[in-house]
């Protein structure tokens, strides 16, 4: 049994930041593995060690600076990392699910997991739709916002929880291969170790562009463009109230005792 | 030209994001100069289509077969539906199911995809209007060519109302049930808890913005001063640092109470889905960006760590 995690190094907002063609300055953005991931990252690394999976790959589709992510989960406890690039994607924003599943699928052939483990959303972007489409692609069976996960190799079916609205679980068999898409919350994910950190360095990070997949950059002409980044016009019509801890919190007060839900 | 929205249905249940699908639907028929197709699958299939027949629904196909949600029965019933409606865009709800089905359907059949999507336009081809980075910027993405298919974030658009005047169709799809992978074989309720939120007329809601499990204690005593119920958002029950009936919002509880003070929470859509119904909504966030002053009614921009202990001190 061989498991692929999918990871996306996202980039979180400052509380202070500037749009300028399109793009947020990069002094503005700090740079994560995407939350989603690490759960996802954490599944694969859980099945390892429970003798469930014989290898946990990662593979990423993302810049240089995004080795600092895939270096993580390596350190973490993955077995070795793929990191995917081309210059003709830096142009593109790469938001098309369709695209990513494309480069994803390369690495699929290549790698011939049995499951494929994904997050449910990238935190930037937020498309939900990587995974779902990445099966499609390659003929996998799927679950999305999978919060619970079971696996039973020998009969080839993963027992998983979908988490729906409103606390409740669909509980569903799933017939391997399969993609599932990892809901936080699902397990704990582990803190990197000193010693895991130090491992990483020396495990196998293979950077492989776009031809060595076999594909060419015409797949960064996907369908959808970014024409426009604002921000949002607040709707906002809050009170604010002004000044240091003691005042704002002596407004609060006085608004809660007044409003009666406080006697004190 | 044909737009097809596809509803969602629960237990029985048509869910409210499918008459929030008709609105959206007619506004782009409208813009697109299209009909407003709607597919209903499963359950109690011909009932629903009753029901959705609201004011400007051109057409409802009732796909009558299996019970609950399946993605292998929907993308097929759609694939079958498709084949004879030839759609330019079809509209799925953002919701847990539409995360499912839409992007395999959208895939299968060639459709560029746009998920989540908070706006619809039309101008010789969609413009969909979408947040990114924890709703801290809106984007316009355009849709290069003639179709698309797209994910609908709930409660943006009002329910479609009025009766219509809908054809009504029963289609009988041969569902291929070796093709069907995956197979449901039951729904589980979150265990009730210590507390039922829904109950409380004031809450007090913690996020990630404290840091540590330790500094809860802070909160704790806020809430023992001033009687309030303590809710949190989804990750600081995901670090099970508070038990999962505390958590607010899509997947937790949705709340109603008289006040709610949300404390070092962001204001996520799915977190905004469980508390967005509360009277007054009182935040108190170091970002003065934070999506959740959008929808608040009093705000303290600052730090909570020096707020909350002198909020704490007004009451001893
Ligand atoms: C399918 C799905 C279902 C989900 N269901 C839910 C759900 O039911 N409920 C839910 O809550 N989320 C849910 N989420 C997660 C949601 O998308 C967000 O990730 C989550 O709500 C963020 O929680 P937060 O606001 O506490 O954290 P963040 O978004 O990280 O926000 C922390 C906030 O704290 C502020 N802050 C930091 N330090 C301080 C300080 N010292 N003083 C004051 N403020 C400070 C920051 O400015 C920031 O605004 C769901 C997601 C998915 C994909
Ligand atoms: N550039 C990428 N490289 C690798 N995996 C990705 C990439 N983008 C998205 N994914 C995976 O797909 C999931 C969902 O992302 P999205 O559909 O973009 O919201 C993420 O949690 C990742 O696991």
């Amino acid at each position: 049994m061989k498991v692929l995690v999918t990871v996306k190094e996202v980039a979180q907002v400052e509380d202070e930041f500037e749009i300028a063609d399109r793009e947020i300055a990069a002094q503005s953005l700090d740079y994560d593995l995407n939350e989603w991931d690490d759960y996802a990252i954490e599944e694969g690394v859980g099945m390892v060690e429970d003798g469930v999976a014989d290898e946990v790959v990662s593979v990423t589709v993302g810049p240089e600076r995004s080795e600092e992510t895939i270096r993580m989960a390596l350190a973490k406890g993955v077995d070795r990392a793929i990191r995917v690039w081309d210059d003709s994607l830096e142009a593109a924003e790469l938001l098309d699910p369709s695209a990513k599943a494309k480069i994803l699928e390369a690495v699929v052939e290549d790698e011939a997991p049995d499951l494929v483990l994904t997050g449910v959303q990238a935190d930037d972007d937020a498309f939900g739709a990587t995974g779902v489409t990445l099966a499609e692609r390659i003929g996998f069976q799927w679950a999305a916002v999978v919060n619970d996960l079971d696996l039973d190799a020998d009969a080839d079916v993963a027992h998983v929880h979908r988490e729906l609205e409103g606390g409740v679980d669909e509980v569903t068999d799933v017939e391997l291969p399969a993609v599932l898409t990892i809901q936080t919350g699902i397990n704990e994910p582990r803190y990197a170790s000193l010693r895991g950190i130090r491992q990483a360095q020396r495990k196998e990070l293979d950077v492989r562009g776009l031809d060595d997949l076999g594909l060419d950059g015409s797949i960064a002409d996907g369908p959808l463009t970014l024409t426009e980044m604002y921000e949002p016009e607040t709707e906002s019509d809050a009170t604010i109230w002004e000044g240091d801890a003691g005042e704002t919190a002596g407004n609060l007060a006085e608004y809660l005792r007044d409003r009666g839900v406080i006697d004190a | 030209m044909s737009v097809l929205a596809v509803a969602e249905h629960r237990n029985g249940e048509l869910r409210d994001v499918s008459f929030e699908l008709l609105t959206a639907g007619r506004e782009l028929a409208d813009a697109a100069g299209a009909d407003l197709h709607v597919a209903v699958i499963s359950g109690d299939a011909e009932a629903f289509a009753e029901e959705l027949n609201r004011e400007g629904v051109d057409a409802i196909h009732a796909v009558t077969y299996g019970d609950e949600f399946n993605h292998d029965v929907y993308v097929q019933a759609i694939e079958a539906l498709a084949a004879d409606l030839d759609p330019t865009f079809l509209l799925a709800p953002n919701s847990v199911n539409g995360l499912d089905y839409a992007p395999a359907i959208a895939e299968s059949l060639d459709l560029p995809l746009v998920t989540d999507v908070i706006d619809l336009a039309y101008d010789d081809g969609l413009v969909a209007t979408r947040e990114m980075y924890g709703s801290k910027v809106e984007t316009t993405i355009e849709v290069d060519g003639d179709r698309a298919a797209v994910t609908v974030r709930p409660t943006e658009w009002p329910p479609a109302e009025g009766l219509g005047d809908a054809e009504i169709g029963v289609v009988d799809v041969a569902i291929d049930e070796s093709a069907i992978g995956s197979t449901i074989t039951g729904f589980e309720e979150a265990a009730e808890g210590d507390v039922n939120l829904e109950d409380a007329e004031f809450i007090v809601s913690i996020g990630r913005g404290i840091e540590e499990e330790e500094n809860l204690e802070l909160i704790e005593e806020l809430c023992e001063v001033t009687g309030a119920t303590m809710g949190s958002s989804r990750p600081i029950v995901d670090n099970d640092w508070l038990p999962d009936n505390r958590q607010v919002g899509q997947s937790g509880a949705v709340v109603t109470p008289d006040v709610y003070i949300a404390i070092g929470i962001s204001g996520a859509v799915q977190h905004v889905a469980g508390m967005k119904g509360s009277d007054t909504i009182i935040a108190i966030n170091t970002d003065p960006n934070a999506p959740i002053f959008d929808i608040a009614d009093y705000g303290i921009v600052g730090d909570l760590f020096e707020v909350v202990p002198a909020l704490i001190e007004e009451f001893e």
